[in-house]
Formats: C-alpha cells, sequence, structure tokens
C-alpha cells in the first residue's frame, strides 16, 4: 500500500510504498501503475514506478496536486493481469577493456576480479525497473559482499552495453549516456530497439536474467 | 519525389526537429523530449499559420545554414536570434517574431542565438518527418524521433509535405525577459543535506557549466554537502528535479533527461520557470529562490494564459 504521497515539483506526485526494496513492495507499486495507466484520467500523464516508488506526473494546464492526490487516494488496485515474464540469458564481456571500475570495485569489495565475476555471473536477477535511459533494466538482488556505491562524479559518457553495479543491483546502458554506475563488462545485445514501438525493451519488469561469459573474440563477432 | 524542400549548408551544433514531445513512455525510459522553450516553440508554429503542434527546427548557439526550393512559403525565427535571410540580390537582416515569405532559392542563415541557447525556426506548412510514439521530436541519445533519431547534418535534403494556403503575414512585439531568480519547490530529500548546505543553495550564485545539454544542466558553485546519504534508491525524475551527487555539485534535470535516477533531490523547478532555465547559457549566473506549491500552481496558471494571450494576438 501507499504509506506516503506527497509533491515532486509542481506537476508529480510521489508515492511512497515504503523504505524496504523487495518483490512484495515492488509488486504493490507495479499494481498501482497498471491500474492507474489502465484508467486514462484526465491530465495525468507519464507514471514512473520503481523499487518502491511510483512518481505520477500531470499536465498542470489540466489538473494539479490535489485532484491527481485525492483521485489516487481512492483508487482501488487491482491485481495484474498476468505480465508473461521472461527468462533471458545475457552475454557479458568483462575483458580489461570493459570493466573500467574493476579497480575500483576490487578497493571497495576488498575482493578480487576473480572473485568479483565468480559472484556476478551464472545468476538470476529479477527485473524491478526500466529506465533511466530507454530500456536500462534495473537487476537485483547483488550478493551482500558485491554493493558498491555510485561513482561520486558520475561520468559524462558511459559505452552503450556497459554492464554495471551499484548496490544491490545491476543495470546494462542501452545507450552510451551520463552515468554513475560502477562498469563491470559490457554485452554486445542490444536490449533496446524503438523501431518495435509497441515492445522496444528486451528486458522487462518481472523479467529474470542470468549473465553468461563471453570472451573478446565471442564479443566481437556477435552480431556477425 | 517533393517539390518542396531544404537544403542544409551547414547544419549548426545542436539543431532537431522538435514538436511537443512524449509524455506517456517514461515507465520504459523515454523522456519527455519536445521543444525546450515551450512558449517559444508555440510562437513559432502561430507566426507562420501552422498547427500549434507542429514540428519546427530548433537549434543551440549557431543555428543552421539552409537553402530552400520550391513554392512559396513563410518562415518565422524566435528566441533571441540573429539570422539573416538572403534573396535574389539582397540580404537582409531577420527579425525575430516576424514572418517572412520565401521563395525558390533563397536561404536563410542563422549566426547564432544571443545570450541565450535555443532558437527555432518554423515553416508554414509540414515537414515530411518520421514519427515515433506520436512525435517528430529527436532525442539523440536514443537515437528516437525523426531523422534517424539524429541531429541534422551538412548535405542533407528535408522535404516538405504540405504548404499552408494562409500565408498571411504575421508579427508580435514579444521580448525574451531574464529572470534574476529560479523558483524552486523542497525536493524530496531536502533535509538529507547539512543546514549550511541548504543555505548555500538559497542563497548563494551557481554557475551554469558548458556540460549543459538537452538532458541537463550542471553547475557549479560552492558545493552542498550532504549529511545523510549520497545515494538513495533509484526512483523516477521529472523535468526540472535538481540532484546532487556526492561532489556537491547540482545538476538540473532537462527535456532529454534520465527517467530514473539515485542521487538525492534538493529540489525542483517550478514549472513556471521550465522556459527561461532552459535558455541559459554556460556561463550565466543562477540563483535559486524557493516557493511553495500553491504559488507554483499560482504562477503557472499566469505564465499559462500571458502565453495563451500572446498567442491569441498573433
Amino acid at each position: 500500500m501507499i504509506k506516503n504521497i506527497s509533491n515532486l515539483g509542481d506537476a508529480a506526485l510521489y508515492c511512497d510504498f515504503g523504505n524496504e526494496v523487495n518483490k512484495s513492495i515492488n509488486s504493490q507499486v507495479i499494481k498501482y501503475f497498471k491500474t492507474i495507466k489502465e484508467k486514462k484520467f484526465e491530465g495525468i500523464n507519464n507514471l514512473t514506478p520503481s523499487y518502491n516508488k511510483l512518481i505520477i506526473s500531470y499536465d498542470l494546464k489540466k489538473t494539479n496536486f490535489k485532484e491527481v492526490k485525492n483521485y489516487v487516494e481512492n483508487i482501488n488496485a487491482e491485481d495484474p493481469i498476468d505480465i508473461n515474464s521472461k527468462k533471458l540469458e545475457i552475454p557479458v564481456c568483462c575483458h580489461e577493456n570493459f570493466s573500467m571500475d574493476i579497480k575500483r570495485l576490487e578497493e571497495i569489495l576488498k575482493l578480487s576480479r576473480e572473485k568479483i565475476l565468480e559472484n556476478f555471473l551464472n545468476k538470476e536477477y529479477f527485473c524491478y525497473m526500466t529506465g533511466f535511459i530507454a530500456g536500462m533494466p534495473f537487476l537485483g538482488d547483488l550478493d551482500e559482499n558485491m554493493r558498491a556505491q555510485r561513482l561520486e562524479t558520475p561520468r559524462v559518457k558511459v559505452p552503450k552495453g556497459s554492464v554495471a553495479l551499484t548496490e544491490q543491483f545491476a543495470n546494462i546502458y542501452t545507450f552510451e549516456s551520463p552515468g554513475g554506475w560502477n562498469i563491470l563488462g559490457n554485452t554486445p545485445l542490444d536490449v533496446f530497439d524503438s523501431s518495435k514501438e509497441d515492445k522496444p525493451n528486451l528486458i522487462n519488469p518481472g523479467d529474470t536474467v542470468i549473465f553468461k561469459e563471453i570472451t573478446l573474440d565471442q564479443y566481437k563477432n556477435y552480431n556477425e | 519525389m517533393s517539390s518542396n524542400y531544404l537544403d542544409i549548408i551547414r547544419p549548426g551544433i545542436n539543431t532537431t526537429f522538435q514538436d511537443k514531445g512524449r509524455d506517456h513512455l517514461y515507465h520504459i525510459g523515454i523522456p519527455f523530449s519536445g521543444a525546450m522553450d515551450n512558449r517559444n516553440y508555440l510562437i513559432a508554429n502561430k507566426l507562420v499559420n501552422n498547427n500549434l503542434d507542429s514540428a519546427v527546427i530548433e537549434f543551440a548557439y549557431q543555428g543552421p545554414h539552409i537553402k530552400y526550393s520550391g513554392e512559396k512559403i513563410n518562415c518565422a525565427v524566435t528566441g533571441d536570434v540573429i539570422f539573416s535571410i538572403k534573396k535574389k540580390d539582397t540580404e537582409i537582416e531577420g527579425k525575430c517574431y516576424e514572418s517572412y515569405q520565401i521563395e525558390n532559392g533563397d536561404e536563410i542563415n542563422i549566426i547564432s542565438t544571443n545570450k541565450s541557447v535555443y532558437g527555432y525556426l518554423a515553416l508554414g506548412g509540414e515537414f515530411d518527418l518520421k514519427y515515433q510514439w506520436n512525435s517528430c521530436s529527436i532525442n539523440t541519445k536514443a537515437n528516437i524521433g525523426s531523422n534517424d533519431g539524429k541531429k541534422l547534418d551538412v548535405g542533407q535534403r528535408i522535404n516538405l509535405k504540405k504548404i499552408n494556403s494562409n500565408k498571411d503575414i504575421k508579427k508580435t512585439n514579444y521580448i525574451n525577459t531574464k529572470i534574476e531568480n529560479i523558483r524552486v519547490i523542497k525536493g524530496t530529500n531536502f533535509d538529507y543535506f547539512s543546514e549550511e548546505g541548504k543555505k548555500i543553495f538559497y542563497e548563494k550564485e551557481f554557475t551554469v557549466s558548458k556540460l549543459s545539454d538537452r538532458m541537463g544542466m550542471r553547475l557549479e558553485g560552492p558545493k552542498i554537502d550532504n549529511i545523510v546519504n549520497t545515494n538513495i534508491k533509484s526512483e523516477g525524475l521529472i523535468k526540472g528535479v535538481i540532484q546532487v551527487p556526492a561532489d556537491g555539485n547540482p545538476i538540473i534535470m532537462l527535456s532529454d533527461h534520465g527517467t530514473i535516477g539515485g542521487y538525492p533531490k534538493i529540489g525542483v523547478v517550478a514549472s513556471v520557470d521550465y522556459d527561461r532555465l532552459a535558455q541559459m547559457s554556460p556561463g550565466s549566473k543562477i540563483k535559486f529562490k524557493e516557493i511553495n506549491l500553491s504559488d507554483a500552481e499560482t504562477l503557472f496558471k499566469l505564465y499559462e494564459m500571458e502565453t495563451q494571450n500572446l498567442l491569441s494576438q498573433i
């Protein structure tokens, strides 16, 4: 359930579902997201579900905080219809060309490169949400001893395909973009395809992802 | 083959097609995009008798130099822009907020924006563009929208599908006002910052950094000290959110922003000041002023009324 609703600026509602990040809280968020999206309240436009928050944006020309808050407080969120989750294998190359933050991770985690890769690869991760940049999946949970903070100053350019870590999560940069996560490797796979307007994302909330290591040669030949 | 088209002689620094943008795709990671300065975008369309949601050419700093071929068409430039129109034997200095009729062989040369960032070039008609999710707005980071999601390039030809039959010449006396303070509403992580940090945020001047683009505006100045946690669990962002990463330098989310972020939010720019914020060029000084939600709502209503008034007089 929503624990608290406040305003984020003058054109969005900030719905807080609690401090923890787990599948049960996340599924509550998704439930509200799907219900509100379905109902098409006049003036509500973007909805951004995340681990434990839902941000509801609205057009300030058509409605306002009070109206949208009142609406959200009184809706009956229904269980989502089966989201048809998939299990996906993502190839990742962790060659030094790609693992830009391996040294930093070794220092912060106090683990060797080999141990870091062993802990990360061949495990199942749950997709909590997508976003930041188009199609980027937020995957969890990493083992307790694999959790590092973001970079102090985010990079202006993170290469496309970068597989990166922060706290208990992993993600994939679907495009070159700014970003502050710790980069461990790179996937040759296209995780976002804008030509598929109805289904541009390869990985969607609820899916399970397993990272499989590939060599630099396999990486180079992957799209041939 | 279309008989009415533009040839790009010089593309300019960051020239894209923009319209109202996309307002319903944050959940898959696709931001608003759309014209950075919405008011100037609307005025540009009105000046050439277009529908208000038509595509226009947006440019930043140095704009494009284009050559037009085809039947007579109206054009207009908005913003604070230095440009010229070259006809057969004459070159005239262009004035913003006035429409001009151009004909086969005429050139429009947009030299630069003046102490601002964005300007708009509208043509009285409809460009032949690809729409994705009901918008032609180009998002160069995700390569979404018309022109394969890329900025305009030299030597390109852009076709027009249609030319407006209404060729009335229009004019307005709009002047872009600068504001001293950008008004903000307290962010959801305001209490993550030290008392000193909060004071700095509202009282000190920041400088717009060169590392600013359609995604975000980075600021430099006194550091804002975080006393709780320099990371939060990643969550949604909206246009105008001011995040402060661990280095203490604020970053303001602009129209092509990432939809999710994990740095604490100290404030959110009030909608009323968004257009003017987007126009602040690197090196500009910026100061924040706190306002509450109900004032922000009222101020936006007034701003919107003013916009509608301006449009109705054109």
